[in-house]
């Protein structure tokens, strides 16, 4: 295996570059299944039957307790990438832990909103809004628990073999995804929760 | 849940057909275990097949998933033509002629035409840009196994729970009001199918742009691996929203929401324009290969370089671009209103101009050429004048105002068999006899392959151009039968026995495979044809490692300035090669998303559940493998070398 010295260390082998390119590509994928949950969430939005309307059942303090949350962890990840790339092994890990915490508040917050939502009437049945809705919220939460279940992935092989080629371009690459669900999240925030409550 | 024994056997309800089917899949399954057994295969099977990464063993057995769904698609069309051939024929029943046109949709291009096109693209794409293969060679051998998981789920349903019913189109709310699983089979079949081409785009993709052979740019790429990067770029983009329709579909039929649905908000149109936002560009995913293997083959046998490189590649652009915009067309008459028809009619009409721009191409490269009527070129000479008809009614259908005469109506269904068998048909075929010998060293019967052709050819005319004057004199599709008043009777006969005709074609292409495999002599030269494609550059059969030394490109047609002496292709030293270990894990993935899906379709959830634990294991396993492959030293490389046919006069 070649490694180049001069690029960092997820870049530094031809693998590496191929899974860094292959993922964004990937992320292209993505990008179409959240604007398809966007645009279906926009047709569906009035489309309330008998039940309740966004503005009923929203409460912004969950909302914005996620968004905190969220956002700070992708700050951290990013803390830990920079981290590893001048070698403070130690350092970035203690973020990635601190990223896959608050990932897991984040979850626990939601499932909290979707039992509330579900005493609010918007049952995943209830209508083509609340439908859409939780299918909105639903794929991108279920993203961030498989996201959990990733990282900790990561962190028991970042314990086990230290920082190397391999492992830097592994974290790196999640730090991608979980970039990227954090600008779903925003487009969430914005066009769900804050368009619902006006 | 619950379930009827007689509905999850449908083989108890006693339809003479289904009971045919069902012992005919078992006795072909106990033939195959008791042949592996027999013959001690099981080891063989295992390591060098059902394991493999390499590209080109994967592209073989796509290609062969893609025949035996050929015979099974091929079947549900014979039937259906037997069934309308005389009118008020009880051949089959109204609800069993409901399944088998559905399924011979969903057979013919998502499990034929789709494997089919990704197998040659397997063979071909990594040894025309000189590579050693694939840039994730374990995520393709996913992609296959999750496209053979949908297959069989899909396969499986005529026999257990009940086959869909409701059209390839699944349109809601029809698909909901069918009384078996079938709808639910069909979501599964198409999630995890679909899963898997989402990966090959990306695995293609991927390829293409970082793993070309030194000093290929980009407008110096075969035209095939052009158009195959357009293609996956559409897979890209057009796969992910078909997954979220058959997820909110899965979830209106399985858990009561309300996406589909025509009550408390539910809007059943939206279905049709999600499907049809992938299903359009889908035509383009299957038709955008061929055009490439055409361009291939016509340049190999007029012996001239492809007339107007640039303008092919800026037509395939502008294709994908365009096949994103005409999807309304299929459902004109479902009330969009006057302004959205004529839209999409402008933009549909406009996509015969760069598919005219090609067909001109063509034309214009075999212009003066030295044409050699092999095989291969015959298909693809046959498939200009048919496809040009096919696309010359696909523009009488794009006016809007027009389409309300013929909407529906079999003139649609001889409009697409028109574009899609000539089109894909007669070009991965083209693509199989062309490239058969790179990959087995010796040649298909040129012979039986041209008699092949020529009852294929003529029995499509005669199978599918009386269904345009079917569709005008007013016959509508997917009616299992009709009076004897309408006088359709007589050119429904003549399609029938047309469709024999395909039948008896393709009987005969199957022997022509068997028998050259047995007889066709072996040990020819490298590069057959005398072709223009990086790929017949190597030794023949193929090796594992595709080539000894890297290519080194510096023009188009370096491969044949190479064989006219004018430029030097492998510069250097035989190195050591890095190849990728197998792994049986994604036939575990594969198996597992079966049984998985198995489960949804019939509500089991706690199975399913459990099915679930072998695919975040076979995730999870990947994550923590190091394995590094393997390395082929020089001694051995060269040794292979020995044993391989060269091109003319050269030696290792």
């Amino acid at each position: 295996m070649k490694i180049d010295n001069s690029l960092p260390l997820e870049y530094s082998t031809e693998e590496n570059r191929l899974k860094i390119f292959g993922f964004w590509v990937f992320l292209g994928a993505e990008i179409m299944i959240f604007a398809t949950l966007f645009t279906v969430y926009a047709i569906l939005e009035k489309r309330v039957g008998a039940g309740p309307i966004g503005a009923d059942i929203f409460s912004l303090p969950g909302i914005l307790a996620e968004t905190f949350i969220l956002l700070a962890s992708s700050f951290t990840i990013g803390i830990t990438v920079h981290a590893f790339r001048i070698g403070m092994t130690k350092a970035g890990i203690n973020m990635l832990i601190l990223t896959l915490v608050l990932g897991l508040a984040f979850v626990g917050i939601e499932v909290y909103e979707f039992f509330h939502y579900a005493h609010m009437g918007a049952t995943f049945s209830a209508s083509a809004f609340a439908s859409s809705l939780l299918l909105t919220l639903g794929t991108h939460g279920a993203h961030v628990t498989f996201g959990l279940f990733w990282g900790i992935a990561i962190l028991i092989q970042l314990k086990k073999q230290g920082l190397n080629a391999q492992t830097a371009n592994k974290t790196f690459i999640f730090s991608l995804y979980w970039h990227f669900l954090d600008v779903v999240w925003i487009f969430i925030f914005s066009f769900v929760y804050l368009k619902g409550l006006m | 849940m619950n379930y009827p024994i007689e509905e999850f056997f449908q083989f108890l309800k006693g339809d003479p057909l289904i009971i045919g089917a069902t012992f005919s899949i078992l006795l072909g399954g106990l033939a195959v275990v008791l042949g592996l057994t027999y013959f001690k295969k099981w080891r063989w099977l295992y390591d060098n097949w059902l394991t493999t990464v390499d590209h080109k063993k994967i592209g073989i057995m796509y290609i062969l998933f893609a025949l035996v769904m050929l015979f099974r698609g091929g079947i549900d069309a014979l039937m259906m033509r037997a069934q309308t051939a005389i009118p008020e024929n009880g051949f089959i029943s109204a609800q069993h002629y409901n399944e088998v046109f559905t399924t011979h949709g969903l057979i013919m291009i998502l499990f034929m035409a789709m494997p089919f096109v990704v197998g040659l693209i397997n063979i071909v794409v990594p040894l025309q840009i000189g590579a050693r293969d694939v840039a994730f060679p374990y995520l393709n051998a996913v992609s296959f196994w999750l496209m053979v998981a949908g297959g069989i789920l899909l396969n499986i349903s005529f026999i257990i729970g009940g086959s869909p019913d409701s059209g390839w189109t699944s349109y809601f709310p029809l698909a909901a009001e069918t009384e078996t699983v079938g709808s639910v089979y069909y979501m599964m079949s198409l999630f995890i199918s679909g899963i898997g081409t989402t990966i090959t785009g990306v695995n293609f993709i991927v390829t293409i742009l970082k793993m070309r052979a030194p000093g290929m740019t980009l407008m110096k790429m075969p035209m095939f691996t052009w158009s195959i990067l357009i293609t996956m770029i559409i897979v890209l983009f057009a796969f992910p929203p078909l997954t979220i329709a058959i997820m909110m579909g899965s979830f209106d039929l399985l858990f009561g929401s309300n996406f589909f649905t025509t009550q408390n908000g539910g809007m059943d149109m939206l279905w049709a324009n999600l499907f049809w936002i992938w299903g359009h560009p889908e035509v383009y995913i299957v038709i955008l290969p061929a055009f490439g293997i055409f361009s291939e083959v016509i340049t190999a046998f007029s012996k001239k370089n492809l007339f107007g490189y640039k303008s092919m590649v800026a037509s395939m652009v502008a294709i994908s671009i365009l096949s994103f915009t005409v999807w309304v067309h299929h459902f004109y008459t479902m009330g969009q209103g006057a302004l959205s028809n004529s839209f999409f009619s402008i933009t549909t009409m406009l996509i015969a101009v760069p598919t005219g721009v090609k067909i001109f191409n063509w034309l214009a490269t075999l212009y003066k050429g030295k044409i050699e009527f092999t095989t291969p070129m015959l298909y693809t000479l046959g498939f200009i004048p048919i496809f040009t008809l096919g696309g010359v009614t696909g523009v009488m259908l794009a006016m809007a105002s027009a389409d309300y005469q013929y909407h529906n109506t079999m003139f649609l269904v001889a409009h697409f068999h028109y574009v899609l068998i000539p089109g894909t048909v007669f070009a991965v075929l083209a693509g199989f006899y062309y490239w058969w010998p790179m990959l087995f060293g010796f040649k298909l019967n040129e012979k039986l392959g041209k008699i092949a052709f020529w009852i294929i050819a003529v029995s499509f005319n005669v199978t599918f151009f009386p269904m345009f004057i079917l569709g005008l004199d007013g016959m509508t599709r997917r009616m299992s039968t009709y009076s004897e008043a309408t006088g359709f009777g007589p050119l429904n006969m003549l399609s029938f026995i047309g469709a024999l005709g395909i039948a008896v074609g393709f009987a005969i292409l199957v022997y022509g495979i068997y028998w050259s495999v047995r007889y066709e002599p072996r040990g020819i030269k490298a590069d057959p044809w005398d072709a223009r494609g990086l790929e017949w550059s190597t030794s023949m059969p193929v090796p594992a490692y595709n080539f000894a030394r890297v290519p080194q490109v510096s023009t188009l047609e370096s491969f044949w300035n190479y064989k006219q002496g004018k430029e030097e292709l492998f510069k250097g030293k035989i190195e050591e090669i890095h190849m990728p270990s197998n792994s049986g894990v994604p036939l575990v993935m594969g198996i597992a998303f079966t049984l998985w899906g198995f489960c949804v379709v019939f509500s089991w959830w706690i199975p399913a559940i459990i099915f679930a634990i072998p695919i975040f294991w076979t995730l999870f396993h990947r994550s923590f493998n190091y394995d590094k492959g393997y390395h082929i030293h020089v001694k051995e490389i060269e040794e292979t070398e020995r044993k391989l046919n060269h091109l003319r006069g050269e030696k290792i």
